[in-house]
């Protein structure tokens, strides 16, 4: 058994060809990226070694600070709605009636592409023929904002769109999570006469802690990468109001064709996402993981 | 089992109309965009413009789509879109599930440590790889070429693909493959043969993620592919949508022409959908 288990040609040959490609499209072009930040170049011509000068000069680039910052808004955002999203799960998941079916009707916007959604809410927040100014007008506001024109609201509306984006997303996940919860454990609290609330959150809520985290790390992670919407609907604009780490890479990159400083934000974007990812584990790892 | 919740009393049934109230305004928060979406995509300019914007279309205007599809290269965008997602989803499957059986049913000294090459990049953000991915792709000229799309789809979706396969591989019994083995069964047929058919229900599971996420992907095809030719529906409608971006009847035609296909796969697949979703999420 082992031996014919164990055929190393066998083995190198089921393994190298996912490996070679996550090698030369994954992780070879990370450090690529990392170098690529200490020249000065415009993705065709020459490269120019400069040292740490990108590095060092994303550090007082009052735009790349702004755009970590607003990505760092929607990572605070998304997290803070993961409580929403719980709640809904949480309600869904009493067996009520239609539960299945809500479930499904609310995950409809995660299987849509991100051009057909930023194309709906450009349409949606539109100044004066889209459904909100028309709503709002209807209602009687006299001047309804012109939403993603406007620098002070430019990004809660992007957000409004990704909230609804993903609320199907992660209302499965908890959802999926909780229906995991032996059956057993609960009807036990019922008997010893807990009430729906204190079973929420005295047994369900500790159960699903594990899926909870997680989820903390793909909102934040997400938000810290997010790019999709953004780039569509605004471009980062009005005057950089809605611009993220993502999109001030790739404008560097690809529409100011300055590939070298352009790596300088990829790299920071990489380390952003894995402090992220290592804090949030460091902060919220608990000694022993619930087991049931 | 427990029974659905019977209230007895006056206070629980307010209670459970206001859950419903709730729960049925968030549906319709989700689902209203897009029927309003659906409502325009039949207006014409003027409907659009001067009527209230909850209006039925006084005549619903068909020629919206029929302009859509003729007009643009929807039909084009829409023939890539399903070629390029096809190819990567068979791909990304056979190539993890090669990967997972090596790892999870062979013997070998590296496996975790490979088994970590690939979870790590799970971690890495796309963006932060594309940069030295176009300059690759352009060195070897598969800039606007769809094999540099189908490859880094692939790469990019072998992790988690691996990960989803890796919890069904762990519970499959060994016993039917050792027979195999001492029946003098060679590794090949037993994987192809045995193993493969056995992880069916786990290889739709990830085939229908890779299937959404690779059907709605924006950032590669955006920079890798230039001409129209090999562009898919996500880039292709932007880019059409730029053109006509007055008509707001053809843009909608448009948008719904893009969505139905994954809307229509929805309700047909809807609960391996689900599935596939929560799987790839726990475990991601």
């Amino acid at each position: 058994m082992n031996r014919v288990m164990s055929n190393k040609f066998i083995i190198s040959l089921y393994i190298l060809p996912a490996l070679l490609l996550i090698l030369v499209l994954i992780y070879i072009p990370i450090v690529l990226t990392g170098y690529y930040g200490l020249m000065k170049w415009d993705g065709i011509g020459d490269m120019t070694f400069i040292g740490l000068d990108n590095y060092i000069r994303l550090l007082s680039d009052n735009q790349f600070w702004r755009s970590s910052y607003h990505s760092l808004l929607l990572a605070i955002f998304s997290t803070v709605s993961l409580l929403g999203y719980l709640t809904i799960s949480l309600i869904l998941a009493t067996k009520i009636k239609g539960a299945n079916f809500l479930r499904k009707i609310y995950l409809i916007p995660m299987l849509l592409s991100s051009v057909a959604i930023a194309q709906l809410w450009l349409k949606i927040y539109h100044p004066t023929n889209g459904l909100l100014n028309s709503i709002l007008i209807a209602i009687g506001v006299n001047n309804p904002p012109a939403w993603l024109a406007d620098r002070n609201l430019v990004l809660i509306a992007i957000f409004i769109a990704i909230i609804w984006q993903y609320a199907g997303f992660y209302i499965l996940i908890y959802y999926a999570a909780l229906k995991n919860i032996p059956e057993s454990i609960i009807e036990a609290a019922r008997i010893d006469g807990a009430t729906p609330v204190q079973i929420a959150y005295r047994i369900k809520l500790p159960l699903i802690s594990g899926v909870f985290k997680v989820t903390i790390i793909l909102a934040i992670i997400g938000s810290l990468k997010y790019f999709d919407l953004i780039w569509i609907m605004t471009g980062g604009g009005p005057a950089g109001a809605s611009e993220v780490i993502a999109s001030y890479m790739y404008k560097n990159a690809f529409t100011m064709y300055n590939f070298g400083y352009g790596s300088a934000v990829g790299f920071y974007l990489l380390l952003f996402c894995l402090l992220g990812t290592w804090l949030i584990r460091k902060l919220t790892s608990t000694k022993d993981e619930i087991q049931y | 089992m427990e029974k659905t919740h019977n209230p007895s009393n006056v206070s629980g049934k307010i209670g459970y109309a206001l859950l419903y109230l709730v729960l049925g305004i968030i549906a319709v928060f989700q689902v209203y965009p897009l029927i309003w979406l659906v409502l325009f995509s039949l207006k014409s300019n003027r409907e659009v413009f001067n009527a209230s914007p909850f209006a039925l279309p006084a005549e619903p205007r068909w020629e919206n789509y029929v302009n859509a599809w003729t007009q643009g290269n929807i039909g084009l965008y829409f023939f890539n879109s399903v070629w390029i997602t096809i190819v990567s989803v068979v791909l990304t499957v056979i190539l993890a599930s090669l990967v997972t059986f090596a790892i999870t049913r062979m013997v070998w000294k590296l496996n975790k440590l490979v088994l970590g090459l690939f979870m790590i990049g799970l971690m890495i953000p796309v963006h932060s790889t594309l940069i030295p991915l176009f300059s690759f792709f352009l060195s070897i000229n598969l800039i606007d070429n769809p094999l540099a799309i189908i490859l880094t789809y692939t790469a990019f979706n072998l992790p988690l693909t691996i990960m989803i396969l890796l919890g069904f591989y762990y519970t499959l019994p060994r016993e039917v493959e050792e027979a195999a083995v001492i029946d003098g069964c060679s590794i090949h047929r037993i994987f192809f043969q045995i193993t493969l058919p056995m992880t069916m229900p786990v290889i739709s599971t990830t085939g229908i993620i890779n299937m959404i996420y690779n059907w709605n992907e924006f950032v590669f095809i955006n920079t890798f592919i230039r001409s129209d030719h090999y562009r898919t529906l996500t880039v292709g409608i932007q880019s059409f949508i730029g053109q006509y971006a007055t008509d707001w009847g053809a843009i909608g035609a448009t948008l719904v022409i893009s969505i139905l296909p994954i809307l229509i796969a929805f309700f047909i697949l809807s609960n391996k959908i689900v599935e596939g979703i929560a799987a790839g999420a726990v475990k991601g």
